[in-house]
């Protein structure tokens, strides 16, 4: 096991190595000189041969490379150009937005999905199958966007002033203030540091963040404003989740052990959860691995709805306004993401399937 | 005697309709959903050829002076009471005062354009990838496919963003980006057809028979990878439109007044409290387009998947 992990990290490192390679190339070819778009278009030729030279840009390719490899695996990822801070820093303060979105659609998605997919399985043909097929087969087909203003315009809008009615936009209520759980629980922190910054991440989760400081208030509100940024960005993945889980379902319903589990008078939830279920799980998880790039790219649409400052939003903001420091290292961030967590799912089949001895 | 041969004359007329195209066709067609996602999409290519004679409107005419509305006014229909004095606009009028109903009909071609143009690109060059690859194996191949691992290591509507910013935006350069990230889907698809075909007797026997690995290649391994080829490149289809959408939808793809699907609902979005109606059909309009190949793409593959055949 320790060996076989060992082996596919490493295997992982060429595919990690060749997105650097991509993003590199895709930052250096964005039009435009870097030097005039970090310091303006009136930049002398002298000014911007100073700056090319402090950048490293006067550098060969190959050498600047080097250089910008060096500086990732050191977690330093340049100055945002328009932001004139460390991109790493800015990178900090946008994820937990995004992880806090991505996380809480896919737990809906995961939690309707499968269900939905085991009860059209058991049901097949049935009503509820064809009805579940339905939702799921839309559900695939509609884009994340419009779905999410739509559901902006009937629960904050139709039912407005009625107990259903949800807030369009934000993470909180203008006048709710969260406060931190380091000052909570009186941990001393200096600003700007290292420990402050990693703090601070956690405590920008403001679930995460509410429920372990008993804020009740914050905690409700926060809720009600993700939860239709998060219905929007679950419903590609639930579908896809509902749909594999469903013909997994039937693929083992077929098998001769089930048929033996039933004919020695086991109960019929029994030999659907314990017998089936347990033997269907291995390419919902894969499935659900996959589902990882589907919410990166989804968060991007779903924060412009609904106005959320997260990674994804970031990321189309920067990349409008060429700030290419910031693009590099998000598209490094969240593919070097989704590769991590497909190795999670690949190294967790052990876990789910016994009988796959991974060496 | 005679009878047994009556019973061989019997079998053979059966032979001939049980030829892989038939069987195929047939399964095919006792699937549900192939049957409604087909017919929706033929009936959205019917729109997309008879959209001048269907729209009552150019789809980038402004209406301003020309006739009595005001912008983003509701939809208008007289069969439902709306007053016959005023203009009819089915799906009511747009920001620019432009007819929604006609942009929307004309948006189906731009839609259906974009679905077969990039899976089509898409395809060709995955094809030949992944046949190379896998018929040749080696370090080429090696190289190949891990290329596509980095590119699949990308949630693909954010590399298609990346590759637009390098391109600049557009239309065509989002039809391109959409291409490219979706090629490494068909060239996986391929060379793993193409990794089992080449091992079966009747590509030996080609090959004792003198075949150039190009005859072998082309004439006698890909004619037999294409099924799950269809099967993907319809879904890809799916993918592609509703990439391309989204893409729209950002500003990075087709351009006002171009009538695409998800420029319109970009250009709206802010209106959706005030005139949900420029929202709701165009997003309505790409989710019937998307269902319809979606639909397509599960039957064929039903179809085709011999697992899943009883």
């Amino acid at each position: 096991m320790t060996q076989y992990t060992i082996r596919r990290i490493l295997y992982s490192i060429p595919v990690l190595i060749g997105i650097l390679v991509v993003t590199f190339v895709i930052a250096r070819s964005i039009p435009g000189d870097p030097c005039k778009a970090m310091l303006g278009e009136k930049a002398t030729a002298e000014v911007c041969a100073r700056f090319n030279k402090e950048q490293g840009l006067d550098q060969p390719i190959p050498v600047q490379f080097w250089i910008y490899m060096n500086d990732v695996l050191r977690g330093d990822f340049g100055e945002s150009i328009r932001y004139s801070r460390p991109v790493t820093i800015i990178l900090i303060e946008r994820l937990p937005t995004t992880i806090e979105l991505g996380l809480t659609a896919l737990v809906i998605s995961v939690l309707i999905g499968i269900p939905l997919g085991v009860i059209s399985a058991v049901k097949r043909n049935s009503l509820i199958d064809v009805f579940t097929m339905l939702i799921a087969n839309t559900g695939v087909s509609m884009p994340v966007y419009w779905l999410g203003l739509m559901l902006a315009y009937v629960f904050a809008l139709l039912l407005l002033d009625t107990p259903l009615w949800l807030p369009p936009s934000g993470r909180l209520t203008a006048g709710v203030i969260p406060t931190p759980f380091y000052e909570v629980w009186g941990l001393s922190v200096v600003e700007e540091t290292f420990r402050y910054h990693v703090l601070e991440f956690f405590a920008n989760m403001y679930l995460l963040n509410s429920l372990i400081t008993f804020q009740w208030e914050v905690l409700r509100d926060a809720v009600k404003h993700l939860i239709l940024p998060s219905l929007a960005l679950s419903t590609i993945p639930l579908s896809i989740i509902a749909r594999m889980t469903r013909s997994s379902m039937l693929e083992v319903l077929r098998q001769d052990y089930i048929r033996t589990a039933r004919a020695k008078g086991l109960r019929e939830w029994l030999v659907i959860l314990k017998h089936a279920f347990r033997n269907a799980l291995l390419p919902i998880s894969t499935i659900i691995g996959l589902q990882l790039g589907t919410l990166f790219a989804g968060a991007v649409l779903t924060e412009t709805i609904f106005g959320l400052a997260g990674v994804g939003r970031m990321l189309f903001e920067a990349i409008t306004a060429r700030d290419f420091p910031i693009v590099q290292a998000f598209t490094v961030v969240i593919a070097i993401g989704y590769v991590l967590a497909n190795l999670l799912v690949d190294l967790s089949y052990a876990f789910i399937d016994p009988r796959i001895k991974l060496d | 005697m005679v009878s047994e041969l009556n019973d061989t004359k019997e079998k053979g007329k059966d032979y001939r309709s049980n030829s892989l195209f038939w069987v195929t066709l047939r399964s095919i067609v006792r699937q549900r959903s192939a049957i409604i996602g087909g017919s929706i999409l033929i009936i959205l290519v019917l729109v997309a050829i008879f959209a001048p004679v269907i729209a009552p409107y150019d789809p980038e005419e402004v209406l301003i002076g020309k006739e009595d509305i005001r912008k983003r006014a509701d939809p208008c229909i007289h069969l439902l009471g709306c007053p016959e004095d005023e203009p009819q606009h089915i799906l009511g009028v747009d920001g620019n005062v432009r007819d929604v109903f006609s942009r929307i009909i004309f948006g189906t071609r731009v839609s259906l354009f974009i679905g077969f143009s990039t899976v089509g690109f898409a395809i060709i060059v995955g094809t030949l990838l992944g046949a190379i690859g896998g018929y040749l194996g080696g370090w080429l191949d090696n190289v190949i496919m891990r290329v596509m691992d980095v590119l699949l290591a990308f949630p693909s509507l954010l590399l298609a963003i990346a590759i637009v910013t390098v391109l600049g935006r557009g239309l065509q350069n989002a039809l391109l980006a959409i291409a490219i990230v979706s090629i490494p889907r068909y060239a996986r698809v391929i060379r793993g057809s193409v990794l089992s075909i080449k091992e079966q007797e009747f590509v030996s026997a080609s090959r004792a028979l003198g075949g150039g690995h190009l005859h072998i290649l082309f004439r006698r391994i890909l004619p037999n990878a294409i099924p799950p080829l269809i099967v993907q490149g319809t879904l890809g289809i799916a993918a592609a439109i509703l990439e391309a959408a989204a893409l729209s939808f950002l500003g990075l793809g087709a351009q006002p007044p171009t009538p695409e699907w998800g420029t319109m609902l970009g250009s709206e979005r802010n209106q959706v409290f005030t005139a949900p109606h420029l929202v709701f059909y165009p997003g309505l309009a790409i989710m019937i387009t998307v269902l319809a190949f979606n639909l397509l793409g599960d039957g064929l593959r039903d179809a085709i998947d011999p697992r899943l055949k009883e």
